[in-house]
């Protein structure tokens, strides 16, 4: 204002800017504007897509998995029909591995061998020899899961595979133990080539070593330098102690030279190994596996030249005959074995498996049928949903009539003084305090007050109930308020008591907006986590729960503990529990929806 | 039989005094129903309440004390010889074994004869109380069926009886809200007092180390765990500042477009996905900032050189800014809603652009409302747990950078109360002081917050 006064006459003579630049800059910062605005809200719903993407990419896996058809002999010593729970299934389903491949002898092939099927394969045959007792004495085939890193190496997300069938000949030199596969072109001259590259890098790798080397020799020289001075100047015991030093800085200087050397030596070699055109090299752990499978038989390659590959048998051929061109193939597991849980060795008896026709992949009902596991092939949701099935009656049989009664009270009923204040604020407040609080007045009062049982879905219930409350409040006291007192004042006039109006006409009106707002409160309880740590439904279980004081787990703690668990298959096992749980979360949202567009009113 | 098929017998005792009430009533009329005070069914509702009513408090008095009472019997069977000497844990663990052993469960030590006889005498007293519950709750129930329905006449004001006791319940349920609150911050006090007790109040407000492992042999070493909390609090104020840094800028501008600038049918479609953020669960949250988020920062650090953490604060703190995006938005355009018409039309009538209307009319009236919705989603950013549990770190470190990783006060509670827990030792009740903290804290900034908004409201009314 003072502005304007004193200097009123420059502010009349002020024109306005009405130059084309001005108001095309401001129809720019305009334009920018709403694009800020339109760019927050494309975040939001792209990150939603990233999260959902995420979920559904990893989780789709986990719905089906593979299982191997293998033929069990029920032998009648081993099998006793009196009692059936004693016997060795897991030997049983073992040995019908061993049957199918006759030369593994080894006791580590074995072991190796035995760990393709789940861990979970005696309770299979168990359940199969129970329901069906006649089966001892004969051979049958069984369905059993394989465990769970071989279900993620078939499902390809351990390592791509390459196959090939190049068109020469092959000849083998033998049909077992180390043999030698020559063919009559330069096949193999890719793999050689790859190789190379392989060598090239790792020699790359020794050249900086020994550069980082050189830089510390020279540090370490200079060191010895001052060092010596400092000796030469010095007089008496420290003269001594210093010289000591300079000895030991020599010896030092004088080994690192020579591991330099030999640094130096090997990198050279590496270099020229790569470099020389055709030669024969070996293949480590560190590069992509070559199996080569010719007369039925599975030849794993150790050194490879242009034409020729030198290996083992992990299976036998069954004769040295040529191969025709187009009879063999070249089969490349592209992520080398060391970064590999299923090594190549087992991986070939899988493809054998899977060449038999016995590998087939399914839809994984264990998910929907069994609780919680350690083993990721045998882990289900089951458990859980029960878990949360019975806590969530639990939490609306207390909170739906509460809440309602209350809301009733409080919209119809209390007078306004200070206790209904204060009842109003503490409501309010009670939806906005973290919800680990609710878990700590659990474990407090439910869990060490009232010595109710620990894990168990009536105290889960009842501490969700107490959250899930003013929610349920606030919603029905929107809908009590919607209702039009037209309709109260009508159901007074012709004689109704207060409660009979509400019960006869104000709370039929409210309903689909009451039941709206309970099935919102629901999915929240549903989705809610971290109370229900506190009162310890985060032990692992594996039964699926029957009543409402026995142990149990819900979905949204069993996707935490799914979620902490090392094992890679856990991952995809999170993801698919993700997705039943938002499965549920979607459909009561959508329920709520309906109720609103199908009944609620508008006055 | 459990209770759960005593409250079911109850019910169906108490239906049955609604039917027999009502027939009672309606045979004194005698067909005049008119003569009646009250209809038949108030007569009815009026026995089945004296009967459910009196037998279901008489249960719930009994679950609760059942277990002290039995507690306090059991104590005092045992034998002198058997108790003396031992320290009060030795004593609770002695307890619960004999419990166990009553019930079936697996026992931790050799069953003496003693132990047989205290167990058998307990699982006898749990039997008889049982017994004695069913007996006196069912005749509790029959009696009040009786006595009811002995007084039911013409003129019995059936309904103003009945009217009352539903008056009476509604607000024993509407008093439920103010009871939590107490039965918070009682349990929340009372564990913490024990905390404090042990470790000064001081310390732990502004101490600067915190390790809460304490040992279990007194000469082990550190058995005295540090309880100092301040790097916690630090951390979770970097978290939440990250996560506000996400929430804001978005959730408003997502706001602004919304209430200003969308057309009625694109706020159809994009508000509600906006509210599938808020409604996705938070556990979900923590798995893809665990599993996605954070390996894709320390991946991104790596390769321009910078050491991430594979816990940093920056992931988590990011995923919960987006939970809390849909918070900020839908509050603040409810905010910018509330704003008059006529101070929009003002500015639109001084050749004022939209966007020029926005930053100087719009945001400065609805800036209250706004910043009370950002302290109310500051609020919830620092009770959110499940994404800081799985995201974040355990160890405590002082630091501002949200490259490494911090620990927050809901990751600190959960860590100390899952698992293995004793509950007289610092560690365990060191999660009471902290969720005392934690809810003061939060209670105060939504108080703080409702009461800006209210104000604000009323100032537009």
């Amino acid at each position: 204002m003072t502005d304007a006064t004193s200097n009123s006459g420059s502010v009349m003579d002020r024109k306005p800017d009405l130059s084309a630049k001005r108001v095309s800059r401001r129809y720019a910062a305009e334009a920018r504007f709403q694009a800020y605005g339109l760019g927050a809200i494309f975040i939001a719903v792209a990150v939603l897509v990233w999260l959902l993407g995420t979920i559904v990419f990893q989780g789709l896996p986990a719905f089906t998995q593979y299982k191997a058809t293998v033929d069990v002999t029920f032998d009648a010593d081993e099998v006793d029909p009196e009692n059936l729970a004693a016997a060795n299934y897991q030997a049983l389903a073992r040995r019908a591995l061993y049957d199918r491949f006759p030369n593994v002898t080894a006791r580590r092939d074995k072991r190796e061998l035995s760990s393709v099927l789940s861990g979970g394969a005696d309770i299979t045959l168990k359940e199969f020899v129970e329901a069906d007792p006649s089966v001892i004495g004969t051979t049958r085939k069984v369905q059993v899961s394989v465990s769970d890193s071989m279900d993620t190496f078939l499902k390809g997300q351990m390592t791509d595979i390459e196959e090939r069938r190049p068109d020469t000949e092959l000849v083998p030199s033998a049909i077992e133990g180390e043999v030698s596969l020559l063919a009559s072109g330069n096949v193999f001259a890719d793999i050689l080539a790859g190789v190379k590259v392989e060598l090239e890098a790792q020699a790359e790798d020794v050249l900086s070593s020994a550069r980082r080397e050189r830089r510390g020799i020279g540090i370490l020289e200079n060191d010895l330098e001052a060092l010596q001075a400092r000796a030469n100047e010095a007089v008496g015991e420290e003269r001594e102690g210093l010289l000591a030093r300079v000895a030991d800085l020599e010896s030092d200087i004088n080994a690192r030279i020579r591991k330099l050397s030999g640094l130096d030596e090997r990198a050279a070699f590496l270099y020229n190994t790569a470099r020389s055109s055709g030669g024969s090299l070996d293949l480590t752990e560190a590069m992509p596996s070559v199996l080569i499978e010719v007369n039925g038989g599975v030849v794993k390659a150790k050194k490879v030249a242009n034409d020729q590959i030198e290996g083992t048998a992990f299976i036998p051929l069954q004769s040295s005959a040529a191969a025709a061109s187009g009879d063999w193939t070249v089969v490349t597991y592209v992520t080398p074995e060391r970064g590999r849980q299923v090594k190549d060795q087992t991986a070939t008896w899988l493809r054998e498996l899977q060449k038999d026709g016995a590998i087939e992949s399914t839809f994984a009902d264990v998910l929907f049928t069994k609780g919680d596991s350690r083993a990721p092939e045998q882990a289900g949701l089951w458990g859980a949903v029960v878990g949360s099935f019975l806590t969530l009656i639990i939490t609306l049989m207390l909170s739906f009539p509460i809440g309602v009664l209350a809301a009733i009270y409080l919209e119809e009923f209390a007078p306004q003084n200070r206790i209904t204040d204060l009842i109003e604020v503490n409501i309010n407040n009670l939806a906005a305090v973290p919800s680990i609080v609710f878990g700590l007045l659990g474990l407090a009062m439910f869990l060490n007050f009232f010595v109710l049982p620990r894990s168990a879905p009536l105290v889960g219930g009842m501490v969700l109930a107490l959250m899930t409350l003013p929610t349920i409040i606030i919603a029905t006291r929107a809908a009590l308020k919607a209702v039009p007192p037209s309709i109260r004042e009508a159901a007074l006039g012709i004689g109704a008591s207060k409660v009979q109006v509400i019960t006869h006409h104000v709370l039929p009106l409210a309903m689909p907006g009451i039941l709206t707002g309970t099935i919102i409160g629901m999915a929240q309880a549903l989705g809610e986590t971290a109370p229900l740590l506190m009162i310890g439904m985060v032990a692992f279980i594996v039964d699926v729960p029957t009543g409402f004081t026995d142990p149990a787990t819900v979905l949204p703690v069993q996707i935490y503990i799914w979620a902490d668990s090392p094992e890679r298959a856990f991952v995809a096992k999170t993801s698919a529990a993700i997705m039943v749980l938002l499965t549920f979360l979607i459909m009561m949202n959508a329920l709520a929806v309906l109720l609103r567009r199908r009944f609620e009113r508008r006055w | 039989m459990s209770a759960t098929t005593l409250i079911l017998i109850i019910l169906v005792l108490s239906y049955i005094g609604y039917l027999l009430g009502r027939s009672k009533a309606r045979s004194i009329a005698g067909g005049e129903l008119v003569s009646l005070h009250s209809l038949p069914s108030y007569h009815g509702a009026y026995v089945a309440v004296w009967c459910g009513i009196p037998a279901l408090l008489l249960l719930a008095l009994w679950v609760v004390l059942e277990p002290q009472v039995a507690d306090m019997i059991l104590r005092s069977n045992l034998p002198d010889s058997t108790i003396s000497g031992l320290t009060p844990p030795q004593l609770s663990l002695l307890i619960t074994d004999i419990k166990n052993l009553a019930t079936g469960n697996i026992v931790s030590r050799e069953v003496d004869p003693a132990l047989q006889a205290a167990a058998d005498g307990y699982s006898s007293a749990l039997w008889i109380s049982n017994m004695a519950l069913i007996v006196v709750a069912l005749s509790v129930a029959i009696l009040g069926i009786g006595y009811a329905r002995g007084h039911i006449e013409k003129e019995l004001r059936a309904r103003n009886r009945v009217e009352r006791v539903v008056r009476i319940i509604m607000v024993v349920a509407s008093t439920i809200a103010i009871f939590t609150t107490i039965g918070i911050v009682a349990s929340l006090i009372f564990e913490a007092s024990r905390f404090f007790a042990r470790v000064s109040f001081l310390e732990f407000l502004f101490g600067l180390q915190w390790s809460p492992q304490t040992a279990i042999r007194a000469e082990q070493v550190g058995s005295s765990g540090a309880f100092g909390a301040v790097p916690i609090f630090a951390g979770t104020f970097l978290i939440t500042i990250i996560a506000m840094c996400v929430a804001v800028p978005v959730g408003l501008f997502s706001a602004i477009y919304m209430s200003e600038y969308a057309g009625p049918k694109f706020r159809s479609v994009a508000k509600p996905i906006l509210e599938v953020l808020a409604g996705v669960p938070t556990v979900v949250y923590g798995f893809f900032a665990a599993l996605t988020v954070a390996p894709m920062f320390r991946g991104f650090g790596e390769s321009i050189g910078l050491d991430v953490s594979s816990e940093s604060a920056l992931a988590a703190g990011m995923v919960m800014g987006v939970m809390i995006i849909p918070f900020v938005s839908s509050l603040s355009d409810d905010v910018m809603n509330a704003v008059p018409q006529t101070l929009r039309d003002g500015s639109f009538a001084l050749g004022a652009t939209k966007s020029e209307t926005i930053k100087q009319v719009i945001l400065p009236a609805a800036l209250p409302g706004i910043v009370g919705a950002v302290l109310l989603a500051v609020s919830r950013a620092i009770g959110e747990t499940m994404i800081v549990v799985m995201a974040a770190g355990l160890a405590a470190n002082l630091t501002a950078n949200p490259l490494e990783a911090v620990t927050t006060v809901t990751v600190q509670i959960v860590t100390l109360l899952v698992g293995d827990q004793e509950f007289d030792s610092a560690k365990t009740l060191a999660a009471f002081a902290l969720g005392l903290v934690l809810f003061f804290i939060t209670l105060c900034l939504n108080v703080f917050a409702l009461s800006i908004v209210r104000k604000y409201r009323e100032k537009y009314d």
